[in-house]
């Protein structure tokens, strides 16, 4: 589905990362995670054609990526909506430029906005919506367009703790149901682990995949699952050298990073169930 | 409460200085004779008269301003070249005085209703294009990426994100403007010619009739207060809640 050949990426002389290959299968969730810097929102950008990479090239399905293009739809960190639109506007957006029934764009936006719970709020304008909703509405704007690639960057990081998990289930559950492609770029190694079939780990610049971990765990997944927390503590492990460095930049959970403490995950999990 | 004490204090103020008769009464009315001049004037209607006057050259200005302001600062983003030739022209023709342009005009249209319309068009004329060319400027990166990203581009890109997305400046351009155009028309009947309100100020002047011509800039001021705050300041915070932004 997605290949990725050599690609290298630079700014002038400081290399971003060189010599990428990744190759993703039709319908398989695969996260990114690394430390800043390592180039992975550069390269998640490069996959959905806004930006350009410096050698290499990236593949889908046989044909060479230049530019944006409706088969992959990004889904940004912050939520990036229209605000002079309401939020069936905004969802519907996108789907105007492919589909031209307006009775067909009405069906399929409610039907999407019924999905991620917002169907109520469908006359709302993006300034009367929480953070997470806006994250939703944005969800479902690139779904509705029915891309074959769904990308996201970093679209849980500006949430709190407790709508990530809301959002982490409704995530899961629309790719369950529909089966996308999903590359999905991240910095949160519990959210890479719970989510995804495949973990890419990078590493800081120049910038490189050091492994690519398999998390076979069927899906709907809860995060209290034991298998999770072993490979969740495997990527810990093997982004140990990145990891400090990440932890006092980015993490936005409060991480214990001594080994082997397990008293500070049940804290973790609060609002799982909620 | 507090504004309402002010204006009491300073009528009564206004009211103690005339008493006080250090100047002719013709030189310094008192607020009745003002109230008074006021009241006459709209009972027989040559305010009323005036005001509309004012109004329908303040108008027809003020659309056009607006309008050609709005093409040419798209213009000016559009392309670099005419944003460092015209752009820079533009930037040092807005500290010109629009009243200056005034004897040009009486030379071009002669006297009357049009040179006034276009001292009032550049009035606001250059004001309109830098706001647009600054809103156009500043929309957020992020939505023209969002926009890409969902299949946007070239023309459609434009109407359907990057104009929308500049409104908010837009909007404080066109308050800015009608502002300006509602100065610059004052200063132009004053020395034109015509039946508007700034006309009737001067022939309070030639008349030594200065409650007249404080009844005048009387209805200027509230007639620029009402429609800055009551209509434009309330459409511009709107818009503002509207894109999320923080009322100026």
């Amino acid at each position: 589905m997605i290949e990725i050949k050599n690609l290298n990426k630079a700014y002038g002389n400081l290399e971003v990362f060189k010599a990428i290959d990744l190759s993703i299968k039709e319908g398989e969730f695969v996260s990114i995670i690394g430390p800043s810097g390592c180039g992975k929102s550069t390269l998640i950008n490069i996959v959905a054609g806004l930006d350009s990479s410096t050698g290499g090239k990236v593949m889908i399905e046989e044909n060479e990526v230049k530019g944006t293009n409706t088969d992959r739809v990004m889904v940004f960190q912050s939520a990036a909506l229209f605000p002079w639109l309401n939020v069936q506007d905004n969802v519907a957006f996108g789907l105007k430029n492919i589909c031209k029934s307006p009775q067909e764009i009405k069906e399929k936006v409610n039907d999407i906005l019924k999905k991620v719970h917002l169907y109520k709020f469908k006359d709302k304008y993006p300034h009367q919506l929480s953070g997470g909703m806006k994250q939703r509405v944005s969800i479902a704007r690139s779904i509705v367009m029915d891309p074959k690639i769904l990308l996201m960057d970093e679209p849980f990081s500006a949430l709190d703790e407790q709508t990530r998990m809301l959002l982490h289930n409704e995530l899961q559950e629309i790719w369950m149901e529909t089966k996308k492609t999903i590359l999905f770029v991240t910095h949160n190694i519990r959210e890479a682990v719970k989510l995804s079939d495949r973990v890419i780990i990078m590493g800081a610049r120049p910038g490189g995949i050091i492994d690519d971990v398999k998390i076979q765990v069927s899906h709907p997944r809860k995060s209290t699952d034991s298998n999770l927390f072993y490979k969740e503590e495997m990527v810990f492990k093997k982004l140990k050298g990145e990891i400090e460095k990440i932890a006092r930049e980015e993490l936005g959970d409060a991480y214990n990073f001594e080994e082997n403490t397990v008293s500070d995950r049940i804290g973790n999990t609060m609002g799982d169930g909620i | 409460m507090k504004r309402i004490l002010f204006l009491i204090g300073l009528v009564t103020l206004w009211e103690m200085v005339y008493r006080l008769g250090i100047w002719p009464p013709f030189m310094f009315p008192s607020p009745l004779d003002v109230v008074d001049t006021l009241i006459r004037g709209f009972t027989t209607g040559n305010y009323t008269i005036a005001l509309l006057y004012s109004f329908r050259r303040l108008i027809i200005g003020y659309v056009i301003a607006v309008v050609l302001g709005t093409v040419l600062g798209i213009i000016i983003v559009s392309s670099k070249t005419v944003d460092e030739t015209f752009g820079t022209l533009i930037l040092s023709l807005q500290s010109v005085p629009s009243v200056v342009w005034l004897p040009l005009a009486l030379l071009w249209f002669r006297m009357g209703e049009t040179s006034i319309i276009f001292v009032v068009v550049i009035g606001g004329l250059w004001n309109m294009i830098m706001s647009t060319a600054t809103g156009i400027r500043n929309v957020d990166p992020l939505l023209i990426r969002c926009g890409k990203n969902l299949g946007y581009k070239g023309y459609k890109m434009f109407t359907k994100i990057t104009l929308p997305a500049s409104i908010p400046h837009i909007i404080t351009g066109m308050r800015m403007a009608w502002a300006f155009c509602w100065r610059a028309l004052m200063a132009a009947e004053i020395i034109g010619t015509g039946h508007g309100l700034g006309q009737i100020l001067m022939w309070g002047r030639d008349m030594g009739n200065m409650a007249t011509v404080l009844a005048i800039m009387f209805i200027i001021a509230i007639t620029g207060f009402i429609t800055d705050n009551l209509v434009f300041k309330k459409i511009e915070n709107k818009v503002f809640e509207r894109w999320g932004l923080s009322p100026s």
